[in-house]
């Protein structure tokens, strides 16, 4: 890692740990997990339902729900602050300000109750000195900011009167209105259509290049990682499997859980190729996280797992440059799946 | 909207129609009129006077002549007169009225100002001692009646003060009102206090688990905010109905409440009418309540509209 870099990194996660206390036993969401995030960069968490993607943002902004959750380790480091240290009052000055996060379901996220320009406005007067006449201007230029037609209207209307793709884009101009030095968004177009969700995207990617912001996206989907990010940290089971720059990763996965990944990959059938071809798809089930194996989550779901995957878990270990992956047989593996 | 409350307004119209009736035949269904009432105590029967004496108040007439009667003279204002006291049964109501409104106002006011606090913060700490004790509390609330819980306090305010409050319509001082009112109002409010409570707690719980509470948290709200601002804004309407519906029931509570603590109100009146078979007063003051509780249903649905920006009465 240059110094250049380290200079330039807005939130550095360090050996993260969050644990659920559940009827059936305590489970390791977020297990020993590191990673940063510099100014302006794109860094994509991937990995299936359950691995502990979402988890993972949600302990950065220090929401997991208490109980059953809780943060039990490592740090979490924005703009030179420690964040797991901070008291929930001085969080609270950073959450929306400093840092903000983007869900999943733009039709739920929004309150039903309050106009879209009140939620904005809401934002901005918890964070910085402003009349509310000023804060309401503010609002509507954010949303201006986003695309939405008409903002001026549109902030008088309730979240009910949107569509899918307008809620979402207000849901970014309401992270984005404090200009965030780190936005989070947590699958932000899975709900959306999909000629939606290429439009939000574009956006997201148009607004962190213009406002300078650190992008934290969370995704299943290898697709938009390849649009958008410079890397990648892929999560399985609770832990970080692999990181790598995002070109790296395509050419070169070291990991074979990211291999069957993007061997599921549906490719766009072009003429020619064979219409009947299967869809590839990684055999088995993610296994359940309060009964892991002693030695690498994937093994069993691993064709090229040996004894010792069984055995012990593999630690994360840089095969290239900057390229780290955690499996005993990463040097074996090599080129596109 | 226009249209809608129009509608509106012309099935409430119908409804009390429907309710008119119902009442006029019940009433008429029950055995024996006051003129049996009357004979029987003197214990001695002559059909003459007695003929006579149902003719003077209008009893001998067939039962839907009589119900026009009644609803023509409710027309004109005019609600005839009481068997018993023989004077206008609006003077009679009249001014029995005001003392119930402020019973009733009082307990209404007591269960939202009660119960929706401690529900949101018994939803807000949920699983804690406080949640735990809140519920005990509340569950007590729903399972005492209110006549026994009037009379624990007649006894508690005489064991501790050598006294009790008596009813007097010019109260003098700010303490004396109190008393009168705000006890009696208390010991019936209970009841929609803890009910109250209860539905605020679960509807909290409901809303607090939903995707927007945790964007609100997100954005740095404080969680006064949060909870009150956020949630209980979304939370309120199984409330106000419960509220609305509660507003109904509470002239049963008050039927004993205000016997108990021996007040002139409607509702204690309108039991000392039915015994005496007293049907001018009786079907008057049924239908005045009907007109509230009808009444207190339209304005619960027009604040849902006015709450819920989702809800909109279209045509």
């Amino acid at each position: 890692m240059s110094e250049a870099r380290k200079d330039d990194t807005i939130l550095d996660v360090k050996n993260l740990q969050t644990v659920f206390f559940t009827n059936s036993g305590l489970f390791r969401a977020v297990d020993d997990v590191s990673f940063n995030v510099r100014r302006g960069e794109t860094l994509a968490i991937v990995g299936e339902s359950g691995c502990g993607k979402s988890v993972t943002a949600l302990s950065v902004m220090r929401l997991v729900p208490d109980p059953p959750g809780r943060v039990v380790g490592g740090t979490v480091t924005l703009e030179g602050t420690d964040l797991l240290s901070l008291d929930e009052a001085e969080m609270r000055k950073i959450r929306g300000n400093r840092m903000s996060m983007i869900f999943q379901e733009p039709m739920t996220s929004l309150n039903p109750v309050m106009r879209i320009g009140d939620q904005i406005t809401e934002v901005l007067r918890l964070h910085q000195e402003m009349t509310s006449r000023e804060a309401w201007a503010k609002a509507v230029e954010m949303l201006r900011l986003v695309r939405i037609p008409e903002p001026d209207r549109r902030a008088q209307e309730y979240p009910h009167q949107l569509s899918g793709g307008m809620r979402q884009r207000a849901m970014i101009a309401m992270a984005l209105a404090c200009r965030p030095a780190l936005l989070i968004a947590d699958e932000p177009t899975t709900a959306l259509d999909v000629t939606i969700q290429a439009q939000i995207l574009a956006l997201i990617v148009d607004l962190q290049k213009t406002l300078g912001t650190g992008l934290i996206l969370i995704t299943h989907d290898l697709g938009v990682v390849a649009q958008t990010a410079q890397r990648v940290i892929v999560m399985y089971a609770g832990k970080k499997v692999e990181e790598a720059a995002v070109e790296d990763l395509f050419e070169n996965p070291k990991h074979p859980y990211t291999r069957g990944l993007m061997a599921s990959m549906p490719a766009v059938i072009s003429f020619g190729a064979k219409t009947d071809a299967r869809l590839n798809e990684i055999p088995g089930m993610v296994p359940s996280l309060t009964n892991l194996p002693p030695g690498c989550a994937f093994a069993p779901r691993c064709s090229l797992a040996i004894d010792r995957c069984r055995a012990e878990y593999p630690p994360l270990q840089e095969v290239d440059g900057d390229h780290f992956a955690a499996c005993w047989r990463a040097a074996e593996l090599v080129g596109a799946p | 909207m226009f249209a809608y409350i129009v509608r509106r307004l012309a099935l409430m119209l119908v409804t009390l129609i429907g309710i008119s009736i119902i009442i006029f035949v019940l009433l008429r269904v029950v055995p024996g009129n006051i003129v049996d009432i009357l004979f029987d105590a003197a214990g001695f029967v002559d059909p003459t006077d007695k003929a006579n004496l149902e003719k003077e108040l209008g009893l001998n007439l067939p039962i839907y002549q009589q119900y026009l009667n009644w609803i023509g003279g409710l027309l004109h204002g005019d609600l005839g007169y009481s068997y018993v006291s023989e004077k206008p049964a609006l003077q009679e109501i009249l001014p029995r009225i005001p003392i119930t409104a402020r019973l009733a106002a009082l307990a209404l006011l007591f269960s939202a100002s009660i119960g929706i606090p401690l529900g949101v913060l018994s939803a807000v700490h949920q699983g804690s001692k406080l949640d735990y004790t809140l519920r005990v509390v509340s569950l007590s609330g729903l399972s005492l009646p209110s006549f026994w819980l009037g009379l624990l306090i007649l006894m508690a305010s005489v064991s501790l003060f050598g006294t009790m409050p008596i009813y007097n319509p010019n109260p003098k001082t700010w303490t004396e009102a109190f008393a009168i009112y705000a006890v009696p109002a208390m010991a019936v409010g209970f009841r929609s206090a803890a009910l109250t409570m209860r539905i605020t707690r679960s509807s909290m719980l409901e809303i607090l688990r939903q995707d927007y509470i945790r964007t609100a948290r997100a954005k740095g709200a404080s969680e006064t905010s949060v909870n009150y601002r956020h949630a209980l804004k979304n939370a309120i309407l199984p409330v106000i109905t419960v509220i609305g519906i509660e507003a109904a029931f509470l002239i049963g509570g008050l039927i004993v409440t205000e016997t108990v603590f021996n007040i002139p109100g409607v509702a204690r009146f309108l039991v000392e009418a039915l015994r005496w078979r007293d049907y001018p007063i009786v079907q008057n003051l049924v239908m005045l309540i009907a007109v509230v509780v009808v009444v207190a249903n339209f304005t619960v649905d027009m604040l849902y509209a006015a709450i819920d920006p989702r809800i909109r009465y279209g045509d």
